[in-house]
């Protein structure tokens, strides 16, 4: 019982991940870099929250989507597009620039006391012996309905088809009348609502919020991204899943709990060693 | 007289320090087809990426249908009717046939008028209906040709810009490739073609220019060009 517990758990913590990690992914495949502040878009969609939730949860969770979007659009239009074209170094930094741009002005509005922030109470259901929160089974319900239809936009609408397109060959995409920018800019707009949304589970799984709290679940659904393939997008949603699995498993043994994010990053170093294109990753030829 | 779809004049092209292009000129008449020959590295894939505005050139204007594109976008030139095949087919691999011609129609709004330039492309290319379903990176590299020059199709194109599409195919495909070519001015399409198959490329042209290092050397009717001695030792193999 206990164990499938911790199975149900692993797969709503990776459904999470898988959230986060489709926003790595899609930025990476599509305009071909790395967003490293990404996970701080987390950290601004739970504090929007705390602003918005005066007037009632649903609205808040809408705010933060909302606002997050605008957010990526901005930061993409501010600070990446001028550097297109330019050395995948260079972009990096600048990324990790807004990554801490974005901390610091948290911590000046919002200190950097942690705030704690309810969205809403849900209680544990209790089958039996089994007892799993309702947080967790929205979570993991959410997170599938995200990934379905996030598949299906991409497979069956014209702009989702354009995004593989972009994502293969961006001068073969303009020659079909392809808008790079603005199918750059969709990407990083929904992107940036997931990753708000994964700040509403994290939030009814532990309602505090600080200024880094997007950090960690950054890097490490940065880490499933990889495992998965990155650029891929079903490989996002595995690893993610794969890797909250493993971290839930880990913490449940008490031997081995305090090691869990050494796991994880292990596991990621002996699968790039072993399969450096991540699980469902291909090896792909740039094209001008 | 007739009319002036394309106008290029004094096209000037720079890759860092690397002057690819050094003012050319050249044009392209409603119904034509022109032909852009000339050995590797002579800027005939540049001079296509620069009027279909994947590349901007430094000096020099480029005339559509009397407007200047020079500086208009490339995804929306196509809407303007101007379409390119590139070099090297470039469908996406990961996308299946369909799909693929569906790409092509991107920048194309009336749904009835996209059904039946499916139709047409599928009657035309019967081998891409029966592999509709299957991911263009299985394609065969011929295969591959025909869904690029289908997929510029769905765009509906005036103009349809083609650049090296016998490159890699056997003997066979090549004259297939150049029937098609032919079958494109019959629908009332015009075009320009750049090609390392000299011979076959004036065979079904009506005008010629050379291009060598950056500039246009020799320019005709393809029928004079195809006799001219200098032409026949560079070209033609003769
Ligand atoms: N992206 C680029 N950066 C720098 N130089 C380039 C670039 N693309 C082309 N060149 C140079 O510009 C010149 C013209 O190249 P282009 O590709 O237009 O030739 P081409 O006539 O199409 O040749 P081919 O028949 O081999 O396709 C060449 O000297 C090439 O090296
Ligand atoms: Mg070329």
């Amino acid at each position: 019982m206990e164990f499938l517990t911790t199975f149900v758990n692993g797969l709503s913590l990776g459904g999470i991940y898988a959230m986060i990690a489709l926003g790595y992914t899609m930025v990476y495949g599509i305009a071909k870099m790395l967003n490293f502040a990404h996970g701080d878009i987390i950290m601004v969609g739970g504090y929007t929250i705390l602003l918005f939730l005066f007037v009632n949860p649903i609205v808040a969770i809408i705010a933060a989507m909302v606002f997050c979007m605008i957010l990526g659009i901005v930061v993409e239009k501010v600070a990446y597009k001028p550097l297109r074209g330019a050395s995948p170094l260079a972009v990096l930094i600048t990324a990790i620039g807004v990554s801490y741009l974005l901390q610091s002005l948290a911590q000046m509005i919002f200190g950097s006391a942690p705030k704690y922030i309810v969205i809403a109470d849900l209680g544990i259901l209790k089958i039996g012996s089994l007892s799993i929160g309702y947080n967790t089974i929205i979570t993991l319900v959410c997170s599938i309905l995200v990934m379905v239809a996030l598949s299906l936009f991409v497979k069956f609408s014209k702009t989702g088809r354009a995004m593989v397109a972009v994502s293969e060959d961006k001068g073969a995409a303009q020659l079909m009348g392809i808008n790079v920018n603005r199918i750059i800019m969709i990407t990083f707009a929904i992107g940036s609502a997931l990753a708000a949304l994964a700040s509403v589970f994290f939030l009814l799984k532990a309602p505090t919020m600080t200024p880094t709290f997007g950090s960690l679940p950054g890097i490490k659904a940065f880490t499933a991204a990889v495992i998965g393939g990155i650029g891929s997008i079903p490989g996002a949603m595995i690893g993610g899943i794969l890797l909250g699995v493993i971290e839930c498993f880990a913490q449940a043994v008490p031997a081995i709990s305090p090691y869990t994010d050494a796991i994880e990053f292990s596991i990621l170093i002996i699968l790039l060693l072993v399969k450096p294109s991540g699980l469902l990753g291909k090896v792909r030829r740039e094209k001008v | 007289m007739s009319e002036r779809l394309l106008e290029v004049t004094d096209l000037e092209v720079y890759y860092g320090v690397i002057n690819a292009l050094k003012g050319i000129s050249f044009h392209v008449d409603k119904g034509e087809i022109v032909s852009l020959i000339g050995a590797n590295g002579a800027g005939k894939t540049t001079t296509l990426h620069t009027i279909t505005g994947l590349i901007r050139p430094r000096k020099g204007s480029i005339v559509y249908k009397g407007t200047d594109i020079g500086h208009i976008p490339a995804h929306k030139i196509v809407s303007m009717g101007m379409v390119h095949v590139p070099e090297g087919r470039r469908v996406f691999q990961n996308l299946t046939v369909y799909e693929n011609l569906l790409m092509g129609a991107y920048s194309q709004k009336n749904k009835a008028e996209i059904a039946a330039n499916l139709e047409n492309v599928f009657k035309q290319f019967p081998r891409l209906e029966e592999r509709r379903r299957q991911l263009a990176g299985t394609l065969s590299g011929g295969e591959q040709q025909m869904l690029a020059m289908g997929r510029a199709l769905l765009a509906n194109p005036e103009l349809i810009v083609l650049d090296e599409p016998s490159m890699g195919l056997s003997p066979l495909l090549v004259s297939e490739i150049f029937e098609i070519i032919k079958s494109f001015r019959e629908a009332g399409k015009t075009v320009l073609l750049v090609e390392q198959n000299a011979k076959k490329a004036m065979s079904i042209s009506d005008r010629v220019y050379v291009l060598e290092t950056g500039s246009i050397t020799a320019d005709g009717a393809a029928s004079e060009l195809i006799n001219d001695e200098r032409i026949k030792k560079a070209y033609l193999g003769e």
